[in-house]
């Protein structure tokens, strides 16, 4: 089911004025940004489809940059977040492509900064919901709705096994997973949605796990992230 | 949630005794986990953004960013209070109110998607008014906006509610559904009937294309969430007058699917065709554009 509950039926609480195009540009900024783990220095955005043809009209610019900023749907800020961007120390660029995208309102990010790089291409699928697509060239779904482990790591046998354990131990139910890898033995990357909040204890003990290499958490729920 | 379609929707209902909203309430604290009286918060927090919504725009300056458009809801407000409206005065009230929502969000305002932002004005606009009308309490508008989600949810799952995916019938058109389904369920109708007024609204405005002047959610968003109101206050009183959808209402859901997926991409949320398109479109959009070049 694309859409899991009445809440992304009615709402999200937002700024207008387009939940696509607003609102769920707010959420795809937001997810890079719990990826990223803090403030990007650089950030790179490319529009495809209904995005590329209207986000300056719908103010797509402003709210994927007020995602990175970490700004909530609501927040009344969003209408001057290029100034916040400026204040804060971020740059921005935003570019449009006319390559086909899966789906109409489709925005990758490049975020640059501290020495580490990351792109994030999602959608926005409607209402202010959205689907994570592909993350560094790993072609991974989640929607950020629900807490999200997203685990870059080597290719092994036991993995799954090695990570689940651990969230046997803290008793999480999993609702969702994705798994890609680039190749056989290679990186590989699992992203693991599930029903209760993800403690920084439990992800650190994610990151012990032999041949783990990144422990991103998103959670972009209101009022309980 | 235990239902997928409409018809499962309202046999489920039926044979537990139970209004849709308050199936929806039950079934979303399952899914979230969390409790139905967290979850039933949540939903009256948004109706009182939706009540605020609607006095900002008839007592504030609602002129979107683009100078395009505002004040429109005043303007209805104002003649409504000085003549006979033609369409009566219940249904021009709950218009004014479904104008005031659309244009507090073309003016960056702060509204709840319903199920989008390009559809907001809708649901608050039949729901305020008739809030006002019948002395209804805050509760049972908070319901109302359960059963209109467990609608707009069914419809969503199975066709869209994105214009860019499905045109305008996908917002506009959903939220009239819901609206509908809810004033019903509201008034004292069964869950059937509830959804027999989702399949006669819906019907309606399928076809109906997104066509935005500029790209913005303006013309002709905003007064086609006005008409919305009013077309969802009719298929209220079609249903709990008996009146039944013949194509049963979960078709009518997948004509809608079918007709947006055969939409031409100009007529989705693009700005390339329709209204956008006209010569007086074409030169809102350059002289938009001319201005946002400007340092």
């Amino acid at each position: 089911m694309r859409f899991k509950d009445v809440f992304s039926i009615i709402g999200p609480a937002m700024i207008g004025p387009s939940s696509s195009h607003t609102a769920g540009a707010i959420r795809l900024g937001r997810v890079a940004r719990c990826l990223f783990g803090s403030r990007p220095e650089h950030a790179d955005i490319t529009f495809y489809g209904s995005f590329a043809d209207t986000y300056q009209g719908h103010g797509t610019d402003l709210a994927i940059v007020g995602g990175l900023l970490d700004y909530d749907t609501d927040d009344p800020r969003i209408p001057t977040s290029l100034d916040g961007a400026e204040e804060e120390g971020m740059d921005v660029t935003f570019r449009t492509s006319r390559t086909p995208a899966p789906h109409p309102n489709t925005a990758r990010m490049n975020l640059k900064g501290g020495g580490r790089e990351l792109t994030v291409t999602g959608a926005s699928i409607g209402g202010g919901n959205i689907e994570i697509s592909s993350i560094n060239s790993f072609d991974v779904k989640f929607t950020g709705m629900y807490p999200t482990l997203v685990l870059s790591h080597e290719d092994r046998p036991g993995m799954i096994a090695d990570i689940t354990a651990i969230l046997r131990i803290w008793n999480m139910n999993i609702g969702y997973m994705d798994l890609d890898r680039k190749s056989r033995n290679g990186e590989a990357m699992t992203v693991i949605e599930v029903d209760s909040p993800i403690s920084g204890k439990l992800a650190e003990q994610i990151r012990s796990i032999g041949g783990m290499q990144e422990v991103g958490v998103v959670d972009l729920r209101e009022g309980e992230s | 949630m235990r239902f997928r379609t409409l018809q499962q929707l309202a046999a489920l209902c039926e044979a537990e005794g139970k209004t849709i909203a308050d199936l929806m309430l039950e079934e979303q604290a399952k899914e979230s986990g969390r409790s139905p009286e967290k979850e039933w918060s949540t939903m009256a927090s948004y109706y009182g953004i939706m009540k605020e919504a609607v006095r900002k725009g008839l007592t504030e300056d609602t002129t979107s960013r683009s100078g395009l458009t505002g004040l429109d809801a005043q303007r209805v407000n104002t003649y409504l209070g000085s003549h006979e409206a033609s369409v009566g005065e219940e249904a021009c009230r709950a218009m004014a109110y479904a104008l005031a929502v659309s244009e507090v969000n073309a003016s960056m305002g702060r509204i709840i998607a319903t199920p989008t932002a390009g559809s907001c004005g809708i649901i608050p606009g039949v729901f305020v008014s008739a809030q006002e009308r019948f002395g209804w309490d805050d509760d049972h508008l908070v319901k109302g906006l359960f059963c209109a989600g467990a609608i707009g949810y069914v419809v969503a799952n199975n066709s869209f509610v994105s214009g860019a995916e499905g045109g305008c019938q996908a917002e506009v058109g959903s939220a009239i559904a819901m609206a509908a389904g809810a004033m019903t369920e509201l008034r004292g109708g069964t869950p059937s009937q509830a959804v027999h007024a989702v399949g006669l609204a819906l019907k309606n405005t399928l076809g109906l294309i997104c066509d935005p002047v500029g790209g913005l959610v303006e013309v002709p968003c905003i007064v086609r969430n006005g008409f919305g109101a009013v077309n969802a206050l009719a298929a209220a009183d079609m249903a709990l007058a008996g009146v039944r959808s013949a194509i049963p209402s979960d078709e009518v859901v997948t004509v809608m699917y079918e007709v947006g997926s055969a939409m031409p991409e100009k007529h989705r949320e693009t700005a390339k065709g329709g209204l956008a398109q006209t010569p007086t479109g074409k030169k809102i959009m350059s002289e938009l554009n001319l201005r946002r070049k400007k340092p």
